[in-house]
């Protein structure tokens, strides 16, 4: 009875990894497929999206827009959650729920509410839209992952490592710097892996705050109007997520170092 | 400390450092004593500053803006009703509206069917040791392009599509399906493929918590498979559940993408008229206050749904 139940849950397991993977596996099917029509069935292999990559200008921009805009994110959010990990996990001040509360909210709030409020303002106050404002945007949504990742890693630092470094006579600076500061650095690349990854992806506030200067994903939905530039953009699909997987992989590895190297017993993943 | 070969190096940047370390770390303000709540609050305060003033004060504006009138190109700035009235009188906003709301509440639905079993499976009948390889298996593809996984369920559920073509290859059906493509199932199926792994990681999270001798009581007091799980587990993972309707009822109600690229038009959303009104009608406070009312919607919802929930706890003592 119990093997039976098992084995049908392992089964729905089984089948919903095949429904969350479908998508993926989809993409590059349809990268190399030799044929105009982004359809079954497939016709052979070819290496020509890839190729007719190379000769778009406006996809190269908007591929250095998108990776000024992934880098200024990652390294503005990861900061400003480097301080607010500390904060959280070490010390005890007013209001700490609230504060944090607000801090996490863009997680939960609808991007098209972060998108539309934010070009009421920068409208408002007579500023031009530009790469910047979707950075503004991006670390909004990009902070609250960033502290996550690294509240863990504040957290399992061991206090007394510290309080040792005090007593040999470092002062608070430099004992951040030698002592907790290594210790929390595979989550803080972790961060900047993820917060990379997100802002590199995103689409929703991007085309909202998205002046004449675009990015990628921006770029993708122009694109997508235009049926006989499909199997290209599915090429170009293949590497983001090509990309995206490699900082991924590297990121879940550098956070489970962290948390060995803490001496925490891994785990929770991703998140 | 001295011989530490960081200290030269330390000497010669202490000057040009000592300007900015107070921001970047906790030296805490000079003046005040260097107490617990003076370093929390100066850790906390850029984030918190960024937070605030790229958030709560952006939507304050939009609020104030929705009770203002677009006049062609030029804002009037005397203070009125009518774009609420607008909003909440005129047949298309409201029809938009309660479709939005009913295709949240679907997907918010659909995604805690399907992954309960999953965040089931993975606590309870995986190794420990392989629990974080499983977790990262279900993550992998929410980090993938947005934009492109839509528009791949678009290729999935099209005429001539992966569904339709196996299923008439296979000689199950004749003519394609029409009723996954361009049409508000469509909306539901592609939302819940995106939405899923945020709903199964808070639930797996509630089931983690269950402490198993419990489970093992049910059992020795002689209660059945099925009673341990109605009893016991399910209540017990009923706070991880609540966190995941909320995780992705909220934001669900937000999506343009999905409703314009496999939607048709008898699935277009409210997000949708709200980008519309925004972008090419020009009617920036119009938008803003359908953006607002979907808000107040959304938060008055998921309050009841609070409530009620706490309410139910309460009486089961």
């Amino acid at each position: 009875m119990t093997f039976r139940k098992l084995s049908w849950l392992a089964f729905y397991t089984a089948m919903f990894l095949v429904f969350l993977y479908a998508p993926v596996i989809l993409l590059p099917i349809f990268a190399f497929n030799d044929s105009k029509i982004v359809a079954f069935p497939l016709r052979g292999f070819t290496l020509d999206w890839f190729r007719l990559l190379l000769e778009q200008d406006q996809l190269h921009s908007s591929l250095r827009n998108s990776l000024i805009v992934a880098v200024a994110t990652s390294l503005i959010s990861t900061t400003l959650g480097i301080c607010a990990a500390r904060a959280a996990a070490r010390y005890r001040f007013p209001v700490k729920r609230g504060i944090m509360g607000l801090i996490m909210v863009p997680l939960v709030l609808p991007e098209i509410i972060v998108g539309v409020s934010l070009l009421v303002v920068i409208l408002q106050l007579g500023m031009d839209l530009s790469l910047w404002s979707i950075v503004l945007g991006h670390v909004l949504i990009c902070t609250p992952f960033s502290l996550i990742i690294l509240t863990t890693a504040f957290s399992n630092l061991d206090r007394s490592l510290e309080e040792s470094a005090f007593d040999l006579g470092g002062d608070r600076w430099s004992t951040f710097r030698l002592i907790s500061l290594p210790l929390v650095m595979p989550g803080v690349i972790s961060s900047l892996l993820m917060t990379f990854t997100i802002s590199l992806d995103e689409f929703i506030i991007a085309f909202f705050l998205a002046g004449t200067e675009t990015t990628l994903p921006v770029y993708i939905w122009g694109q997508l109007r235009f049926p006989g530039k499909l199997p290209s953009i599915m090429a170009l699909g293949t590497i983001m997520l090509a990309v995206s997987l490699v900082l991924l992989i590297f990121a879940a590895y550098f956070r489970r170092r962290g948390e060995r190297r803490a001496g925490a017993v891994a785990a929770g993943g991703v998140f | 400390m001295r011989s530490h070969p960081g200290a030269c190096w330390r000497q010669k940047t202490l000057k040009s450092w000592r300007g900015c370390r107070i921001w970047l770390l906790e030296l805490g303000i000079p003046g005040l004593a260097r107490s617990e709540t003076a370093n929390g609050l100066a850790l906390v305060s850029p984030a918190f500053l960024y937070a605030l003033l790229m958030l709560a004060v952006p939507i304050f504006a939009v609020i104030i803006f929705s009770f203002w009138t677009q006049v062609y190109l030029d804002l009037d700035k005397t203070f009125t009703f009518d774009n609420y009235r607008e909003a909440w009188s005129q047949p298309i906003y409201r029809v938009l509206m309660l479709r939005s709301i009913a295709v949240s509440a679907a997907v918010t639905c659909v995604t805690i069917v399907l992954a309960f079993p999953i965040a089931f499976y993975v606590s309870f009948h995986v190794r420990p040791s392989r629990k974080p390889i499983w977790i990262l298996l279900i993550t992998i593809p929410f980090w993938t392009s947005y934009l492109m996984r839509i528009f791949l369920w678009k290729v999935i559920l099209g005429f001539n599509g992966v569904v339709n073509g196996s299923l008439m290859g296979l000689g199950i059906i004749e003519e394609p399906l029409s009723f996954i493509l361009y049409n508000v199932n469509a909306v539901v199926i592609t939302l819940s493929h995106a939405w899923v792994p945020f709903a199964i990681l808070p639930i797996f999270v509630a089931l983690e918590k269950i402490d198993r001798s419990l489970l093992e009581a049910a059992q020795d007091l002689g209660e059945g498979p099925a009673q341990r799980f109605l009893r016991v587990t399910l209540p017990l993972a009923l706070p991880g559940i609540v966190a995941a309707a909320l995780i992705v009822f909220i934001p669900t109600i937000g999506d343009y993408v999905t409703p314009r690229l496999v939607g048709g038009p008898n699935g277009l959303l409210i997000a949708n008229m709200i980008e519309l009104q925004f972008k090419k009608a020009n009617n920036a406070p119009l938008g803003a206050a359908l953006a607002i009312s979907a808000m107040l919607i959304v938060a008055v919802i998921s309050l009841l749904f609070v409530y009620l929930n706490r309410r139910h706890l309460k009486d089961r003592g």
